[in-house]
């Protein structure tokens, strides 16, 4: 291959290719080869075999990087690294993808919008997160950012009939392009600090002034406002509540996870790499950002009677515990946050699979009333609905209990004792909102309705899930040592 | 097997709830009768316990000691010692006792009612047994949500309001303490140089007394909330008055006891500085004092059967706490024996408004009066228990009582005058309540034609009846088996207690002794 394409290059592009590729090709069948509705349902067999590739792809460089004992390979002179870090987040949006798409043909069957395109836009979202975990360069990162919005977008939008989903993806996409537009012109001051868009480049160049220069600062203000929106962090949360209530609750369930784990990864790059000698000057934001967030999280979702805007406002305060890992910046804090996104992937998806489930054709299934006595008609949702919500909330033994763990050890580590002791109490502020659902399914008298219904791929999705969040909380070992192999750069 | 003796104690309530949730529901008679059966084995399994035990050895004893999570130095640590062995025996005696007494008085949701029953009994032994800190607060936290799900589900009438003020209480008190073991874990790696939650790795740390302070008051928070100390005791009245009766006496008897044990094995022995810490000393003599005084009092007060038991629990285990912090070996063997009678005679009391409340379906005190006319089996058992509880001698709360006293007295004359009075109020409250429903005419038309005790609760009444007058009359094994531990705890908190008072009296740990003997 020529210069400008090595193999190397070629190695670490793969998995963006097939996942573009298949992406593509979910488009043009559906299009082509399946017009019929009915058909539709096929084409989650291109998404499957999409994944396989690229899983595939992953697994050699896995292979690759543990042969050889490198700690990462850069390509295209040093705009995409994989490294235990990428393949660590990577390997979570082939699963939430995975998870996601397997329940989702029939609930866009009962909203009447099953379209081929969805799968398409999975796959599509997916390549953008690949480049959020993988890029080290300010462009790459840019595009792998706008490309994962524009899906998501869409996907948010996509019950065209109903206007509370049409208003969420309007909302979403102003919100997020004002967010992107702020964003990018923190890129542009870095650039014009560093005269390169290498990442590697920015670091030194910030790292050549103080904390406090005010054009510093200027580039890092703005580069935050940009990533916090995407992870939903108070004050910019504004969006998450509305597009999370108004999208189907499979879309809801892959934004709130895929994305979030995505944008996480994108935060770690940027505060870690170039902005990490300007710590001095984000913390206190970051501090701030994270004490809103919690508070404004826990808070508000003690009001909501819309499952899925509680589980907005619980997203939106487990970003603020999230940020508390980067706030204590030490080994542990770093470590927390990835064991902190993979137990949050698992238990938030499980618990928005659940609310999948309760849609039928005539009940929204939304509504904290609508899980009134469902211990009584479908036992297994409900236990399984509560090991999500312990697990939310950080109860051991499940998974929810160790990502806590970290984080709080990692704040007393660092003598943050204030903020543990509060992040600490808000869990307790959790478990009244969480248990509001517990209670309306275990001790409210039953409604008058059917037991419910599922399919094959939702009740794989929830035993994957609920297996997770149990082994993750009973038996963690194997996991940490996943979480582990993140940190080695 | 006999080296896993306690995993077999700890899992074979779980394997129970395991077995039972395979169980058809429609049976109901099927499920009794198999929850009994488990709750039964897990009492005679722990039996051997008692056999095997060696009140002679110190330290632990039957230890099982695995790798758990290395990555966080986590071990499955069990192991036990006279205290642990104690507050096991109550559980699982109790368990069982609680379980048999719910066989009429709950009829729905049966598979779910007993299979919670049979998870706590395993997390409350879990609880009493970890020498592992990381172990213990899973434990810890695993009792919680079946006792929301049992006042939650088959509760009284304000149910959904005490259950979620008695989970929300205790979880804020946890996480704090979570904190605290966290700061000992991470202190623990910066003096030794790597990470565990082992209690006995964690008493090598040596930690500046301000350090020491902090971390008591983050354990005091997550114990007091649980014992109940004054002023985190408002959870409790709402949760044992609204539970139903089996769960009453699970969370009078040993849940309670839960927040003691953790002062006994964590505050005192990991803290020693802040734990004779004089003015931390004080607050918790304080405490105590005003939960004994205040307990009582409100006890007086209330025209509701169930809740004056329930504010009793406040003032009997002001004495248990008293004992604890007045740091010498009579107050805390004391505390742990009353622990013991307070599960017995407390646990008792609830059983006694519960075989009321069944037949009356009221808890309010003025709708009863001289039920000894129709009940006389039931009233001679409620005068039992009540003259266990107010510290009658020759029954088991005198002894607890009178040891915690004797330790009082001996720290500060004062706390034990304030704490007498609380006698006299705990006497006057229930001879009172025992006066207005059992005694005197029936003057309620109701109450003419109550079936007597039926032979199932008596089943129920007579190990505890047994146990009372066994710890009453002869207590000489309980200070034996309270010996070693009580004077390594004392030893380790004030090094120099032994050396100033073997003149004084002879033997390494007589204040005990001669307690049980008196």
């Amino acid at each position: 291959m020529s210069q400008f394409y090595t193999s190397t290059d070629h190695f670490v592009l793969v998995p963006a290719i097939m996942l573009a590729l298949f992406g593509c090709a979910v488009l043009l069948f559906d299009f082509f080869l399946f017009p019929e509705p009915r058909q539709r349902k096929r084409l989650v067999w291109f998404l499957f075999a999409g994944e396989i590739f690229t899983a595939a792809g992953l697994w050699r460089q896995q292979a690759f990087l543990a042969s050889e004992g490198l700690p990462e390979i850069t390509a295209f002179q040093g705009t995409l690294t994989v490294d235990g870090f990428s393949l660590f987040f990577n390997w979570i949006f082939v699963a939430v993808s995975l998870l996601v798409a397997i329940v989702s043909w029939r609930y866009l069957e009962i909203e009447g919008e099953h379209h081929g395109e969805y799968y398409g836009l999975i796959l599509l979202a997916q390549c953008g997160m690949y480049f959020l975990a993988t890029g080290t360069d300010l462009i790459t990162l840019f595009i792998g950012l706008e490309l994962m919005a524009l899906c998501f977008y869409v996907m948010v939008g996509f019950l065209r009939e109903r206007k509370r989903s049409n208003e969420a993806a309007m909302k979403y996409l102003l919100l997020g392009a004002f967010s992107s537009g702020l964003m990018v012109y923190g890129f542009s001051v870095m650039y014009g600090l560093a005269g390169s868009t290498k990442l590697r480049a920015v670091a030194a160049a910030i790292a050549s002034r103080d904390a406090w220069d005010p054009v510093v600062f200027l580039a890092m203000a703005t580069t935050a406002v940009g990533v916090l929106f995407k992870v939903s962090a108070a004050p910019f949360h504004m969006w998450a509540p509305d597009a999370y209530e108004g999208a189907p609750t499979t879309v809801t369930a892959f934004l709130a996870v895929g994305s979030k784990a995505a944008s996480f990864a994108f935060l770690m790059r940027i505060f870690l790499g170039p902005l990490e000698t300007a710590r001095p000057a984000w913390e206190p934001l970051l501090v701030l950002v994270a004490v809103l967030s919690l508070t404004i999280g826990n808070l508000a979702a003690i009001t909501q009677n819309n499952v899925k805007r509680l589980l907005a406002y619980s997203s939106i305060s487990h970003a603020g515990y999230i940020l508390l890992g980067l706030i204590a910046g030490n080994a542990t804090g770093l470590k927390g946050m990835a064991v902190y996104i993979l137990v949050y992937a698992f238990m938030t998806l499980g618990a928005f699979l659940v609310v999948v489930a309760l849609r039928r054709e005539n009940l929204i299934g939304e509504d904290i009333e609508d899980m009134a006595g469902l211990m009584h008609r479908s036992p297994g949702y409900a236990v399984l609905m509560l090991i999500f919500l312990l697990s939310l909330a950080g109860i051991p033994p499940t998974a929810g209990f160790i990502g806590k763990y970290y984080i709080f050890l990692a704040l007393l580590e660092t003598s943050h004792y204030l903020l543990a002791a509060l992040a600490a109490l808000y869990v307790a502020v959790a478990i009244y909102y969480y248990f509001r659902i517990v209670r309306s399914m275990f001790i409210s008298e039953a409604v008058a309705a059917p037991p419910l219904e599922s399919t094959v791929g939702l009740r794989v999705a929830l035993a994957v899930t609920g297996v997770l969040t149990l082994a993750i909380g009973v038996y963690p070992e194997p996991f940490l040592r996943l979480a582990q192999t993140s940190l080695v750069r | 097997m006999s080296e896993h003796l306690l995993s077999i104690v700890l899992f074979t309530p779980l394997a129970g709830m395991l077995v039972l949730l395979l169980l058809p529901g429609s049976n109901k008679n099927l499920i009794r009768i198999w929850a009994n059966i488990a709750a039964a084995a897990g009492f005679l399994v722990s039996l051997p316990l008692v056999f095997r035990f060696d009140k002679n050895a110190e330290g632990f004893q039957m230890v099982e000691r695995y790798d758990w999570i290395p990555a966080l130095g986590v071990k499955y640590y069990l192991g036990i010692d006279g205290i642990s062995l104690l507050l096991v025996m109550l559980t699982t005696l109790l368990g069982f006792l609680a379980i048999l007494s719910s066989w009429s008085a709950i009829d729905r949701h049966l598979k779910a009612y007993y299979a919670m029953f049979l998870l706590q009994q395993t997390g409350m032994i879990g609880v009493f047994i970890s020498l592992d800190f990381f172990l213990f607060y899973v434990f810890w936290e695993v009792v919680l949500v079946p006792m929301y799900f049992i006042i939650g589900v088959w509760g009284g009438p304000r149910k959904l309001y005490a259950a979620i003020k008695f989970f929300l209480y205790t979880l804020a008190g946890s996480v704090l303490m979570l904190l605290g073991i966290l700061t000992l874990y991470f202190q623990h790696f910066e003096q030794h140089g790597f990470y565990t939650f082992e209690i006995s790795e964690l008493l090598k740390l040596d930690m500046p007394l301000a350090l020491e302070r902090w971390v008591f008051w983050a354990f005091f928070i997550g114990f007091a909330i649980k014992v109940p100390m004054f002023p985190f005791h408002t959870w409790l009245p709402d949760a044992h008055t609204e539970a139903p009766t089996a769960g009453s006496v699970i969370l009078a008897a040993i849940l309670l006891k839960m927040g003691t044990y953790g002062f006994l094995r964590f505050s005192l022995p990991l803290l020693p500085k802040a734990s004779i810490d004089p003015w931390i000393v004080q607050v918790m003599a304080a405490l105590s004092i005003v939960a004994i005084i205040y307990g009582a009092l409100v006890s007086l007060m209330q025209d509701d059967w169930k809740r004056l038991v329930a504010f009793s629990s406040v003032s009997h285990l002001g004495f248990c706490t008293l004992g604890i912090f007045a740091l010498n070996p009579n107050g805390i063997a004391g505390s742990v024996i009353q622990q013991i009678n307070h599960g017995i005679s407390t646990g008792m009391l609830f059983l006694i408004v519960g075989v009321a409340y069944e037949r009356r379906h009221t808890r309010m005190i003025s709708e009863y009066g001289g039920l000894a006319h129709v009940m006389p089996n039931f009233s001679f058992v409620f005068a039992f228990a009540m003259l266990s509880s107010a510290g009658l001698p020759l029954l088991n709360g005198f002894v607890g009582e009178f040891t915690i006293l004797q330790g009082a007295f001996e720290t500060n004359r004062a706390w034990a005058a304030f704490a007498v009075t609380g006698v006299i109020l705990g006497a006057a409250y229930l001879l009172w309540l025992y006066q207005r429903t059992m005694l005197g005419q029936i003057t309620n038309p109701k109450n003419l034609r109550l079936p007597d005790l039926n032979l199932r609760e008596w089943a129920v009444f007579l190990p505890f009846m047994a146990w009372a007058l066994w710890i009453g009359v002869y207590p000489k094994p309980y200070f034996e088996v309270l010996e070693k531990p009580v004077a390594q705890l004392v030893e380790r908190v004030r090094p120099d207690y032994f050396a100033q008072h073997a003149l004084a009296v002879q033997a390494p740990a007589p204040g005990a002794v001669e307690a049980g003997e008196r």
